[in-house]
Formats: C-alpha cells, sequence, structure tokens
C-alpha cells in the first residue's frame, strides 16, 4: 500500500533549533529484531508548545517517548532534549537530564511497594529534602490532582483512574520543563478521561509546561486543543480562538510521521487516511 | 494440529550465550563500581540485609543442624565398626567447616533469595517500574542491584558461620545421646582438627557464593522479558544457575585452595 501523499513540510526544513526547542528528533530509526518501529522520523516539540502524538496500535508511539528520554537508543538519527543530545550521552550522565523532565506511563508504572506520598516524594526523597518541604509539596501536588485523601495508600489500593493521577502528581511535583504523557486516558472511562484531560490542561495553562502526549483518543487531544483552564475550570474556547499555549498535532503510519500541524490544518487535509482516521 | 517445530541456528545459540555472559559480566562490574560511587543507599542495604539475613536465619538454623546431626548419624555406624566412634567431632567438624556448612548456606539462601530477587525484580521490569526509576534520574543498578549484592554477601558470612556451629550443635546431640560419647573428647576432637586453611575455605566461599546468588538473581530480574510469565522463567532459571554455579564454584575453589595451601 502507498503511503499518504503528506501535507507536512519537508522535514529537514522543519528542524528546530535545539537550543530553543523542548524535544527534537532528527532522522531518527529504530526497529525491534526485524520490525521497523520508526523510519527516518523528525519533527521538534518547541519550548512551551504541546503536541499530541497519533497512530494505531504498535505505530512507535510509546517508543518516541521513550526515545526522547534516553530510555531507549534509536538505531540512527538524533535526539535532542532540552538542548542536549540524548544520542551521544551516557546512562549515567543522562539521569541529571531526566530529572529536568517528567513523565507519566501508560500502566502508571507508580512503585507498588511504596505509597502514594512515598511515590509522588520519590524524586525530593532523592535529593535529600527536608521532611517538611517533601511534605508541603506532595500535599499540594496532591491536592492540584485531587488526591490527598490517598496520600497514605498503597498503589494496589487505588483504582486505575486515581493510580493515573498520582502519576501524573508524581511527574510534575518537582516542576519539569518537558511532560511526556503516554496514553494518559488510556482504558479509563470517559468522565475519569475528562477529569485526567482537564488536570493535564490544567498543568498546561497554569505551568505553561511543554509537553507531548501519546493517546489513542483523537477527543482528549481536541479537547486540549478546543479549551483552557480559567478560573479553576477548564472551559471552552469561543469558535475560532486558538489556546494560549500552541497545540499541534503528529500522525504516525508505518514508522513514518504523516502529519504534523496544527487543529486547523488537520481538520483541513484530504488525505484520504488522515480524514478516515480522525472521522 | 501439525507441530511446528523452529529450526535454532547454533550460532545464534552461541550468540546468545555469549551476550548473557557479556551482560551479566557488565551488571557484576557494573555494581561493583557501585560501592565507589556515590550515592550509596545505606538504607536500602540495611533493610535487604534484613530480608535476607534474618528472613533467612529459620531455615539454615534447621538445615544446619539437621546437616551436622545426620552426618554425625550416618558417619557413626561406620566408624563404630573400626572402633573409631571418637572421631565423630574431627568428622563433623571438618566436613561442617571446609564444606557442608557454606554448600548447604549458599543452596538454601540461592533457593530463597535468587528466586525473591528474580522475582521483585523482574515485576519491576514488566510493570515499567525500572523505567519509572530511571526516568525520575535514579540508576536501578545503584539502588536496586548494588545494596542486594552487598547485603548477600554479608549475610552469608554469618549465615555460614551459625550454620557451621549449629551443624556441630547438631554432631553433638546425636554423638552424646545416642552413641554416649562425652562431651569433652568431640568438643576437643572437632576444635583441634581444624587449621588455618580450613577456616579460610569456610570463609572464603561463602563471599563468593552471596556474589553468585545475588548477581545472578538480579540479572535475570532486570533482564526479565514477557510479562508474567517471563518472571516466572527468571525466578526458575535464576535459582537453577545460581545452584549450578556454586556446586561449580564450590569444587574449583577447593581445588585451588588445596594446591595453593596444601593437601594436610
Amino acid at each position: 500500500m502507498s503511503s499518504p501523499t503528506l501535507p507536512i513540510e519537508n522535514p529537514a526544513t522543519q528542524q528546530g533549533d535545539s537550543s530553543v526547542d523542548a524535544v527534537v528528533f532528527d532522522n531518527v530509526s529504530i526497529a525491534f529484531e526485524e520490525n521497523v518501529v520508526l523510519d527516518r522520523v523528525s519533527f521538534h516539540l518547541p519550548l512551551g508548545d504541546t503536541k499530541a502524538l497519533f497512530g494505531v496500535a504498535g505505530s512507535g508511539k510509546s517508543t518516541i517517548l521513550k526515545l526522547a528520554m534516553g530510555l531507549t537508543m534509536p538505531d540512527s538519527g538524533r535526539i535532542f532534549l532540552l538542548g542536549q543530545e540524548v544520542t551521544s550521552m551516557k546512562e549515567q550522565q543522562l539521569f541529571a537530564l531526566r530529572r529536568r523532565v517528567g513523565i507519566v506511563f501508560q500502566e502508571s508504572a507508580l512503585f507498588d511497594s511504596l505509597r502514594v506520598r512515598e511515590n509522588v516524594a520519590y524524586r525530593m526523597m532523592e535529593e535529600h529534602l527536608s521532611e517538611e518541604e517533601i511534605d508541603r509539596r506532595v500535599r499540594e501536588v496532591l491536592r492540584f490532582v485531587e488526591m490527598e485523601q490517598a496520600i497514605d495508600m498503597f498503589p494496589s489500593e487505588l483504582s486505575g483512574g486515581m493510580r493515573r493521577r498520582v502519576a501524573i502528581a508524581r511527574a510534575i511535583v518537582t516542576q519539569p520543563e518537558v511532560l511526556l504523557y503516554d496514553s494518559p486516558t488510556g482504558g479509563l472511562d470517559p468522565v475519569t478521561s475528562n477529569t485526567i484531560v482537564e488536570l493535564i490542561v490544567k498543568q498546561r495553562d497554569v505551568y505553561k509546561t511543554s509537553a507531548l502526549m501519546v493517546t489513542h483518543r483523537l477527543q482528549d487531544a481536541f479537547t486540549m486543543a478546543t479549551h483552557e483552564f480559567r478560573n479553576e475550570k477548564m472551559v471552552a474556547l469561543p469558535k475560532g480562538q486558538r489556546s494560549e499555549v500552541p497545540m499541534s498535532f503528529l500522525l504516525l503510519r508505518d514508522g513514518k510521521i504523516i502529519f504534523d500541524g496544527d487543529l486547523r490544518e488537520l481538520a483541513a487535509s484530504r488525505d484520504p487516511y488522515i480524514r478516515e482516521y480522525i472521522s | 494440529m501439525a507441530l511446528q517445530l523452529e529450526m535454532i541456528s547454533p550460532f545464534d545459540v552461541a550468540k546468545d550465550a555469549v551476550k548473557a555472559i557479556q551482560d551479566y559480566s557488565l551488571l557484576a562490574a557494573q555494581s561493583l563500581s557501585n560501592f565507589f560511587r556515590r550515592p550509596l543507599y545505606w538504607g536500602d542495604l540495611l533493610q535487604q540485609a534484613d530480608l535476607i539475613g534474618v528472613g533467612s536465619l529459620p531455615i539454615v538454623v534447621l538445615s544446619g543442624l539437621s546437616i551436622g546431626a545426620l552426618l554425625a548419624l550416618n558417619a557413626a555406624s561406620t566408624l563404630e565398626r573400626f572402633g573409631g566412634i571418637t572421631l565423630i567431632g574431627q568428622l563433623v567438624s571438618k566436613s561442617m567447616v571446609t564444606e557442608l556448612g557454606p554448600l548447604i548456606t549458599g543452596l538454601m539462601v540461592s533457593g530463597r533469595n535468587a528466586s525473591g530477587m528474580a522475582s521483585e525484580l523482574g515485576s519491576m521490569v514488566v510493570t515499567e517500574q525500572i523505567d519509572a526509576m530511571r526516568a525520575l534520574g535514579t540508576d536501578p543498578s545503584k539502588k536496586l542491584v548494588t545494596p542486594r549484592i552487598g547485603a548477600t554477601v554479608f549475610m552469608l558470612f554469618f549465615l555460614t558461620i551459625i550454620s557451621d556451629l549449629l551443624g556441630l550443635f547438631g554432631g553433638f546431640a546425636v554423638a552424646h545421646l545416642l552413641f554416649g560419647l562425652d562431651s569433652r573428647q568431640y568438643w576437643s576432637n572437632a576444635w583441634q582438627t581444624l587449621v588455618f586453611r580450613d577456616v579460610f575455605m569456610g570463609l572464603i566461599k561463602p563471599v563468593l557464593f552471596g556474589f553468585i546468588i545475588a548477581t545472578i538473581g538480579c540479572y535475570y530480574g532486570m533482564s526479565t522479558r514477557g510479562g508474567t510469565q517471563g518472571v516466572g522463567r527468571s525466578t526458575t532459571q535464576a535459582v537453577v544457575t545460581s545452584s549450578v554455579l556454586i556446586l561449580v564454584v564450590d569444587f574449583f575453589v577447593t581445588k585451588l585452595i588445596f594446591a595453593l595451601l596444601g593437601y594436610r
């Protein structure tokens, strides 16, 4: 099957300045055994922007997030995170860089032998902050995700949505410069999904954190593009008005990027695959 | 339904084996070098020492006593025929300190802890907790592997001493209660037969066995693939490999020490 015509500009010309971009992928390829997952993928996420990553299951969306953090290394190509070339760094050097980034894993990946408090406080405990400071910040962030009541619970005692909120709290507690979300609403009911999306919008609009979000649910990304967080709640933007924080969409197919643009460009796309995907 | 057999090339098998040895060596070397690099997770080391050392105490006490008693019981029937029942203390002491104490304790701790490490770390791998730890800026080899190695080596050393002593008591109980051997005769024989080489051999082995148990358990745990089934597979492989390695290393260490320090 031939690849659809691409509505994006040439990836080479689209390449951002790695010093002002949160994330830059430059001709990145990776294969697992014989299976090519990403084939010369290039895109950039400017600082302060939010980008939603779409694609069918197995299209390499989660791999992009792991590559961005240096948790997996590509077969070829270069990756920059906050101006530093992840692909040329050793694991020991990456630990310091990763502390500036937050990630929410698909299945939350909370430490099951630690309580919610210790999960959220993990990074601060590693940095040996005072007990009072840790307690204050943990309570503050758990209040932000409306989970303060679960502070002494273990992850196994929480529902899927609650675990996801604790994972968000753990990711944002140290105010990272970039946030990576891996299917934050995957497997959740519509009401809980909406709560999670509201939290992500809240984080985006209150703290202006750059974010790369993998999702299967188009409606979540559309909600993010058409809503903003104002007066302690998520409200719809007037028709035609864009969010204060730029939001873009990136669509993957067969290991390649077939679309990279904003909501208006996505809606105007004539590509049959994209039309089918968003319909 | 026709059974499909997948042909595996011997070259691929050899390549996988070499890669496994390379990965294991890297993990072991990195974990050792972590002892000289900050941060050192003393809290985790103490927690593991409690889990491995104190947790293994009942099984070590029981096995040490039983082996000592069984050794005395089996040896007595032969020694009695030659009128050498007084040599029970000598036999139990030599066997327990140089061989059976370290070996049985190593195998017991391997069965209990190599499996525990492999399953715990394996579960963390398949639920992305290891990736989460790396993403949070923590080196899993420092936080998880190094404390387990330190704790196992340290605790196995003392567990072996306890096992040796209890083996001697087990032997004494049988010799005294069943064969009427005088306690002074038993203990003086047991004590006097031991030379530096025996004690050295008996104390160097648990250090090596502890290292094998922890590194093998952690290696299989950290290289787990394939969900809960993979965790089960890692657990089994960890116990089998560490037990076999303990037996093999035991033979070569014994041979080496005999060669270096003499057979008498």
